[in-house]
C-alpha cells in the first residue's frame, strides 16, 4: 500500500488544480455572459485575412 | 429631435478620465450582432471599449470623457442599426450578481470535495469487502474529514445562514433540518473516525450540499434572468420629459432625473412624465391608465395631473410637484400599505412542508435512539443509529422537490411571455379559483384602435394611415397602426389642433376633424364618450374612422377557455358602467361592476376573499394597484402603470391575453408536480426510515438513496417544461419580448 503515499497527494493536487482553474475563470468574469461565450467563438475577427 | 438630450444621470466617470454607460439594446439576436455593435462602436473616435453581454442583451461602453457624448454613442448605435436605451443598473441587480458568484463558488467547492471524498469512500467500501487494513481505512477517513470539514464550513453557509435567520424569527424552513442533518452527520463521522469505527458519512453530507447548491444556483439564475428582462423593459419604457432649463430652452431629460418645481413642456400625444400642476395651456387628457375611465378630462391652468396621463390636444406647461402629492396617489398608497400588511401571512409550500417534516423526522430520530437504549444497546450505538435516521431522511429530495419545479416552470412561463416577479407566484397562481379583470388596458388594448377598419376601402385606409404617420395626435397614432407601409408622405404638414395635410399624387389629402377636411358632420356618427372620429378626405373621396378601445384580439377565446376550466370570471372597472356593459356582454361575463374607485375595488376583492375564494387580479391601472396587492395573486400587462407593475406578482408581455391562460395552466401543472415530488420524497422516507431505524444503513446505502431520490425528483420536475399548447384556444405566437434574452 506504499503506492498511496504519492497517489493520494496526486489525486488531491489534480482536484485542487481543477478547483483553482475554476476559481480563476469565475474571477475573470467568464460566467457573466454564458450565452455570449457560446456565440462569440463563431466570430473569426481575430484571424488575419488570408 | 432638434433639442438637446441630457443623459448625464446615466454616465459614470472614473479618475482616469473615462466615462461609462450601460445600455439595453433592442434587437441583438445573433453572433453577428455582437461583432457589428462592438466593432462599429470601436471605430467611433473616442470610444475605448464596447462590450456586449449577449445573455442580458446589454451593452457597456467606455469612452474618453469630452471626446464623445452619451447622445453621440446612442446615435452611433442607431447608425449601425440598433435602438439603445441607457439605464442605471438597479442596486438589487449588482447585489444579486454578487450572490450568484458566491453560490457558484460554493457549488464549485462542494463539487470538488464531493468528487474527492467519493474517491476515498469508494475505496473504503470496496476495501471493506476485500482486504483493506483498518489503518488504511482510518487514513482515508481522516483525509475525507480534512477535505469535507472546511468545505462544508464554507459551502454550507447559504443553508446555515438561512436556517439561523429562520430560527431567529422563530420559524422553521427547509434549511433548518438540512443544517442539522449536515452538522450532525459531519460531527458523528468525526467522532467515529477518531474511534477507528468502520463507517463515516462525510460523502453523504458533502453530496447533499452539492445537490442542494445545484438547485439553489439554478433557482437564483432563473430569477436573475427574469429580473434582467424586466430591467431591460423598464429601460425601453423609460419616459423622457421636456424640461425648461434656464429661460425658454427645452432639454430632453429622463423622467427619473426630474425634481420638484421643474417646469416641463408636454406636447400633444405625449404622456405626462410626472405628477404636477398645470401652469399654462389647456387640453384634454386621457387618464385611462390611472383610473380606467376612457372619457377624456379637460384641464386648464391650476389643474392637477398625474404621471401616465396622455395629453390629447394642446401643448401644456406644468410644474412638477413632489411624488405622491396628488390625492389620487395618496389614496392608492394608503390602500396599498394596508393591503400589503395583510398579505405577509401566506406561507410558501416548501416552508409548510418543512414545518411538518422537521418535527416528525427529529422525533423519529430521538425515538430510534431511545428505542435502542431501552432494547439494551450501548449509548454510542443508540446515538449513531439515531443520527443515521437523520442522515437518511436529510431532506435532499424534499428540498429539491419545489425549487426544481420552480426553475423549470419559470422557464416555461418565460417562453410564454410571462415574467415572474415574486418567488412564490407559481404556487399561488395554481390555487386560484376566481379571476377579476380590470377593463381598460387589460381586457382592451392599452391604445385605442380603428374600430371600423373592415368597412373602409383598403386603399383609402392605407393612404389615410400613411398620412397619419406624420402626426403625433393620439387619434392619428391609432390610425397609423393600420398602415402597412411605414413611410410617411413627403411634405406632410401638421396644423396643431386641426389635422395634417399632404399632397398625394398631386391632390391634397387632409386628415383631422370634419371641419378641417371640409366635410359636414354626420349625425349618425357623432362622437360619444367611448368613440372618437377622425376624418380623411382625398380628392372627392372621404372616410370616417371610428377610434375606440378595442378588445385584445384573443380576449373572447381566452375568456371561454378560462370559463371552461371552471374559473369564476368578473370585471371590476373604474370606467362608466355604460362603457363596461358592451365589453362584458361581448365576453360573456355576467359579474361586472363599473365606476369603481380604488377603495371599491379593494373592498370587492376583500369580500371575495371573505367568501374563501382565491382571487387572481389582472389589472394595469394605477387604480388597480391596491386590489392587485390585496388579491391572492396578481398579473399585469407590461403596459401597466409603474406602481401597479411593481405590485404584480407577474407581468405578461404580449398584446394578447393568452399568457394569462397559459400562466394558469403552467402554474397548475407545476403545483401538481411539486406535490407529486413531495409525495415521492415522503415515499422514499417511508421506505428508508425503517431501514435506518433498524440500524442497517451503511454509508453506501445512504449515498445511493440520497442521489437516487434527488435525481428522481429532478427528472420529474423536468416535466413542467412542456408548454400549455395542447389546450390553447388558438396557436399563440411566442411572445418574445424586445431586448429579452433568448429563452434558453
Amino acid at each position: 500500500m506504499n503506492v498511496l503515499i504519492y497517489l493520494v497527494p496526486m489525486a488531491l493536487a489534480l482536484g485542487l488544480t481543477g478547483l483553482a482553474a475554476f476559481m480563476w475563470s469565475l474571477r475573470s468574469g467568464q460566467y457573466d455572459d454564458m450565452d455570449g461565450a457560446a456565440v462569440r467563438m463563431l466570430s473569426d475577427d481575430d484571424l488575419a485575412p488570408p | 429631435m432638434a433639442e438637446a438630450v441630457d443623459l448625464s444621470m446615466f454616465v459614470t466617470r472614473d479618475a482616469a478620465g473615462h466615462a461609462h454607460m450601460n445600455l439595453a439594446v433592442d434587437g441583438i439576436g445573433c453572433a453577428n450582432c455582437i461583432r457589428k455593435i462592438e466593432n462599429g462602436l470601436k471605430q467611433t473616435p473616442g470610444i475605448v471599449e464596447a462590450r456586449v453581454n449577449f445573455t442580458d442583451r446589454r451593452l457597456s461602453v467606455d469612452w474618453h470623457d469630452g471626446e464623445v457624448t452619451a447622445g453621440e454613442v446612442i446615435q452611433a448605435l442607431e447608425r449601425i442599426g440598433y435602438q439603445a436605451h441607457p439605464f442605471q443598473p438597479a442596486r438589487v441587480e449588482s447585489d444579486e450578481a454578487q450572490h450568484a458568484r458566491w453560490l457558484l463558488k460554493c457549488l464549485a467547492l462542494a463539487g470538488f470535495a464531493a468528487m474527492n471524498v467519493m474517491l476515498l469512500s469508494v475505496s473504503v467500501w470496496s476495501g471493506n469487502a476485500s482486504d483493506m487494513t483498518p489503518e488504511t481505512r482510518d487514513l482515508f477517513h481522516w483525509l475525507s474529514a480534512l477535505i469535507a470539514l472546511p468545505v462544508a464550513a464554507y459551502a454550507g453557509q447559504p443553508f446555515f445562514q438561512s436556517a439561523l435567520r429562520a430560527l431567529r424569527a422563530r420559524q422553521v424552513n427547509m434549511d433548518v433540518p438540512i443544517s442539522i442533518g449536515v452538522v450532525l452527520a459531519l460531527g458523528m463521522s468525526l467522532v467515529e473516525t477518531a474511534t477507528h469505527a468502520e463507517h463515516a458519512y462525510f460523502d453523504s453530507a458533502i453530496m447533499l450540499l452539492f445537490f442542494l447548491l445545484c438547485g439553489r444556483y439554478l433557482d437564483h439564475a432563473m430569477q436573475r434572468k427574469t429580473r434582467a428582462v424586466a430591467g431591460n423593459l423598464a429601460a425601453l419604457k423609460a419616459e423622457t420629459a421636456h424640461r425648461f432649463d434656464t429661460g425658454s430652452e427645452v432639454v430632453t431629460v429622463p423622467a427619473a432625473a426630474l425634481h420638484p418645481d421643474d417646469r416641463l413642456l408636454v406636447r400633444p400625444g405625449e404622456r405626462v412624465p410626472a405628477d404636477g400642476v398645470i401652469v399654462s395651456g389647456s387640453s384634454e387628457i386621457d387618464e385611462s391608465l390611472l383610473t380606467g375611465e376612457t372619457a377624456r378630462r379637460s384641464i386648464a391652468p391650476g389643474a392637477v395631473v398625474y404621471a401616465g396621463s396622455l395629453n390629447f390636444s394642446g401643448a401644456l406647461t406644468m410644474r412638477v410637484t413632489a411624488a405622491g402629492a396628488g390625492t389620487l396617489i395618496d389614496d392608492v398608497q394608503r390602500l396599498l400599505d394596508k393591503a400589503l400588511s395583510s398579505k405577509s401571512h401566506i406561507v410558501r409550500l416548501a416552508d409548510r412542508a418543512a414545518g411538518y417534516y422537521a418535527p416528525v423526522v427529529h422525533t423519529a430520530a430521538a425515538l430510534t435512539a431511545l428505542g435502542w437504549l431501552v432494547a439494551g444497546a450501548s449509548l454510542h450505538d443508540a446515538i449513531v443509529t439515531g443520527i443515521a435516521v437523520l442522515i437518511i431522511t436529510c431532506p435532499c429530495a424534499l428540498a429539491l422537490a419545489i425549487p426544481a419545479v420552480q426553475v423549470v416552470a419559470s422557464g416555461a412561463l418565460f417562453r410564454s411571455g410571462v415574467i415572474i416577479n415574486a418567488g412564490d407566484a407559481i404556487e399561488r397562481l395554481a390555487e386560484v379559483d376566481t379571476i377579476v379583470f380590470d377593463k381598460t388596458g387589460t381586457l382592451t388594448l392599452p391604445e385605442p384602435r380603428v374600430h371600423n377598419a373592415a368597412l373602409i376601402e383598403p386603399e383609402l385606409l392605407e393612404s389615410a394611415a400613411r398620412l397619419a404617420l406624420s402626426s403625433r395626435h393620439p387619434l392619428a397614432t391609432a390610425l397609423a397602426r393600420e398602415a402597412r407601409q411605414r413611410t410617411p408622405f413627403e411634405g406632410a404638414v401638421e396644423q396643431p389642433g386641426q389635422g395634417v395635410r399632404a399632397l398625394i399624387d398631386g391632390v391634397e389629402a387632409r386628415l383631422g376633424s370634419a371641419a378641417f377636411c371640409g366635410i359636414a358632420e354626420d349625425a349618425k356618427t357623432v362622437e360619444n364618450a367611448g368613440t372618437s372620429i377622425i376624418v380623411y378626405a382625398h380628392g372627392g373621396r372621404s372616410a370616417r374612422f371610428e377610434i375606440q378601445q378595442k378588445l385584445r384580439p384573443d380576449a373572447k377565446a381566452v375568456m371561454k377557455s378560462l370559463a371552461t376550466l371552471g374559473f369564476d370570471l368578473q370585471i371590476l372597472s373604474g370606467d362608466r358602467p355604460a362603457a363596461v356593459d358592451p365589453i362584458a356582454k361581448a365576453l360573456g361575463i355576467w359579474a361586472w361592476r363599473g365606476g369603481l374607485k380604488p377603495a371599491d375595488k379593494i373592498a370587492h376583492v376583500e369580500s371575495l376573499k371573505q367568501e374563501g375564494r382565491r382571487v387572481l387580479m389582472v389589472g394595469d391601472g394605477l387604480n388597480d394597484a391596491p386590489a392587485l396587492a390585496a388579491a391572492h395573486v396578481s398579473l399585469s400587462p407590461i403596459s401597466a402603470a409603474d406602481i401597479t407593475q411593481a405590485q404584480a406578482d407577474a407581468v405578461f408581455l404580449s398584446e394578447r391575453l393568452v399568457p394569462v391562460l397559459e400562466a394558469l395552466i403552467i402554474a397548475r401543472r407545476a403545483r401538481g408536480l411539486m406535490l407529486q415530488n413531495l409525495w415521492l420524497a415522503v415515499v422514499y422516507n417511508v421506505i428508508a426510515v425503517p431501514i435506518a431505524m433498524a440500524g442497517h444503513v451503511t454509508p453506501l446505502i445512504a449515498a445511493a438513496a440520497m442521489s437516487g431520490s434527488s435525481i428522481l425528483v429532478t427528472l420529474n420536475a423536468l416535466r413542467a417544461r412542456r408548454r400549455a399548447a395542447n389546450r390553447m384556444p388558438q396557436a399563440s405566437t411566442p411572445a418574445v419580448p424586445i431586448a429579452a434574452p433568448r429563452p434558453a
